[in-house]
């Protein structure tokens, strides 16, 4: 077999972050809920009004990590930022937990933000403050006595894994120890919502690991529902049981993580999905395809594994059941929101139908497939 | 040099402390608030009142620009309104502290600004109130600039109080001009700029320590 061009992307994805079949979202009861929202800003004293947002209808489950993925610019920090009232809407409603924030005065805002967690990508950590004192902050705030707070805070330096550092001033902890007093920050309030803003977009790859983990570990043993946004695509992929797709302040893609990302249809999606296993095919191979068939050649498949199929041994099959050999050219095997995903390229030398035949097959146990070309 | 004008030193020494003090005092009291506010005030700022803001702005800089001499004598009546007298020590205070309020305003203005907005926009985000954003973030942030602030003060404030011999203010800058230029005593004149160089460095040493301890943004490990 020629298995040049075979990779394993699997094996730079957050392992921890196992698939999320198991927590239902409660779709009956949103946690958050965008009803025809737009954004304009006044723009300067010539210049038109910028909309940043526009006819955003958007939901987030309950209980559920929902990803919100677009390029800079497009109105993802906008977007998160009109959940808690950081910005107000121009019009439509924005429902957290039932209750339209655009209409809530100073002081009510104030107490529903205290019930909404937020990351961000900076940290945002007061830099006079150390460990404990910047958990122990929203707790102050809101009017929390100095005797609850040490009992509130410990515990949260504990689950983000910084017990030791309770002492210690941002500027001496690293950005993924900084992102962890972060989330405990967040989560001081026991909010029902946590907001992460790029929360990994300052952190190297093995950090933004290491904090995606925490993430989901929160969302499955506090059962707190987490709207992020990013750009980065590894990001959505590893957590997000749902994902949006934004793009010139319109969500052009909703849906199941799994679900957009392997059925892709709209151009954005696609091109934020460039690095998503598999999906260019191989210049050994495009440099000599032709389109039609020629006496001799063989035809090029391209096989589409989608969830559980993707173990299953379909194409040693083939050669078994059919008798078709089966020559893999490229491919390769990913994981979405924690199923597989995977795709092969492979070359079958045979006649016209008994490819027929080998697709039947193929569809037959789950696997789609599509003829790409011919190489002689 | 006689026990007499040793007294003398030691006196204006106690009335310039005395004059630097108390107008540092009131001055800081009343300039510290200002200085949040007009960093605070712009549009779309956390107490937005941008009119305000220009008004404030406008008279702090005209206060800034006049020359302390002059303003010691134009507010004369002033100073006598708070007062009682337009003369002595404690009169002296009254020009001191009016020039000292938009001298720290602005200059806690700036250390406010420097505090990072993302802290500002976090502290939201946690529900706090625009009081709680000034106190819990604004002046903790902005403590190792304000220190900073308010040790230049001193510091000026130490030289505007060698002025105010003009309406008999007293202190050490008065004893330098009667005694050391009009009365050709060279010495005296020279103890008194060595007391006043000491003052100084005293104050920046003590003022540059206390800065570098409130501030936790990098230490050196």
């Amino acid at each position: 077999m020629n298995m040049a061009v075979l990779r394993n992307t699997a094996t730079t994805t957050p392992q921890v972050l196992t698939g999320n079949e198991a927590a239902v979202p409660e779709a009956a009861n949103p946690m958050v809920v965008f009803e025809g929202v737009a954004k304009r800003f006044a723009a300067g004293k010539t210049g038109a009004e910028v909309v940043a947002l526009n006819d955003i209808d958007l939901v987030v489950p309950r209980g559920s990590v929902t990803g919100i993925i677009g390029r800079s610019g497009a109105g993802k920090s906008t977007l998160i930022r009109l959940v808690n009232g950081l910005e107000k809407p121009s019009s439509g409603r924005i429902l957290v937990d039932g209750v339209d924030i655009a209409g809530l005065d100073e002081k009510n805002l104030r107490a529903v933000r205290r019930s909404i967690g937020m990351i961000f990508q900076h940290f945002n950590l007061l830099s006079s403050r150390t460990a404990f004192g910047n958990v122990a902050l929203p707790l102050e705030i809101a009017g929390m006595d100095s005797q609850d707070i040490e009992e509130r805070v410990a515990p949260l330096l504990d689950l983000v894994g910084l017990s030791d550092k309770r002492d210690r001033y941002p500027s001496e902890l690293s950005g993924g120890q900084k992102q962890r007093i972060g989330i405990a920050r967040a989560l001081a309030t026991e909010p029902k919502l946590l907001l992460s803003d790029e929360a990994t977009s300052a952190l190297d790859p093995e950090t933004t690991r290491s904090i995606l983990a925490l993430l989901r570990k929160i969302n499955k043993e506090l059962g707190l529902t987490v709207l992020l946004i990013t750009h980065e695509m590894e990001v959505v992929k590893a957590i997000a049981d749902h994902i949006a797709v934004i793009d010139g302040g319109r969500i052009v893609e909703q849906g199941p993580t799994f679900d957009v990302f392997t059925g892709h249809v709209h151009e954005t999606t696609k091109a934020l999905l460039g690095g998503l296993a598999g999906m260019h095919l191989p210049e050994f191979l495009t440099s000599r395809m032709s389109q039609r068939p020629e006496p001799g050649s063989r035809t090029i498949l391209r096989v589409i594994f989608k969830g559980e199929n993707a173990t299953e041994p379909m194409l040693a099959r083939l050669g078994s059941d059919l008798g078709i050999e089966v020559n893999i050219m490229a491919g390769a095997v990913d994981e979405i929101a924690g199923r597989p995903f995977g795709m092969l390229v492979v070359s079958l030398r045979s006649e016209e139908a008994k490819i027929a035949e080998a697709r039947q097959f193929l569809a037959n146990h789950g696997l789609s497939s599509e003829v790409v070309g011919y190489v002689r | 040099m006689s026990a007499d004008i040793i007294a003398l030193i030691v006196k204006a020494t106690g009335q310039t402390l005395y004059m630097v003090a108390v107008a540092g005092l009131i001055g800081s009291l009343l300039g510290i608030p200002l200085g949040v506010f007009l960093a605070t005030s712009g549009r779309g700022e956390l107490f937005a009142a941008p009119w305000v803001n220009k008004v404030l702005g406008a008279v702090v800089n005209a206060t800034r620009s006049t020359p302390f001499i002059i303003l010691v004598v134009a507010i004369i009546p002033f100073t006598r309104l708070v007062a009682g007298t337009s003369i002595g020590t404690t009169a002296a205070i009254v020009p001191l502290t009016i020039a000292t309020i938009p001298f720290v305003a602005r200059l806690v203005e700036t250390a406010i600004r420097e505090v990072d907005p993302g802290l500002t926009e976090a502290a939201r985000a946690m529900g706090a109130s625009p009081m709680q954003i000034v106190f819990k973030v604004l002046l903790a942030e902005a403590r190792p600039g304000i220190t900073s602030a308010l040790t230049l003060t001193i510091v000026s404030l130490i030289g505007y109080a060698a002025m105010v011999g003009a309406i008999g203010g007293g202190g050490l800058g008065d004893l330098g001009i009667r005694y050391g230029y009009q009365r050709f005593m060279p010495d005296v004149m020279a103890v008194v700029v060595v007391v006043l160089i000491v003052l100084v460095q005293l104050v920046q040493s003590a003022g540059d320590r206390l800065a570098r301890q409130f501030d936790k943004r990098s230490r050196p490990r």
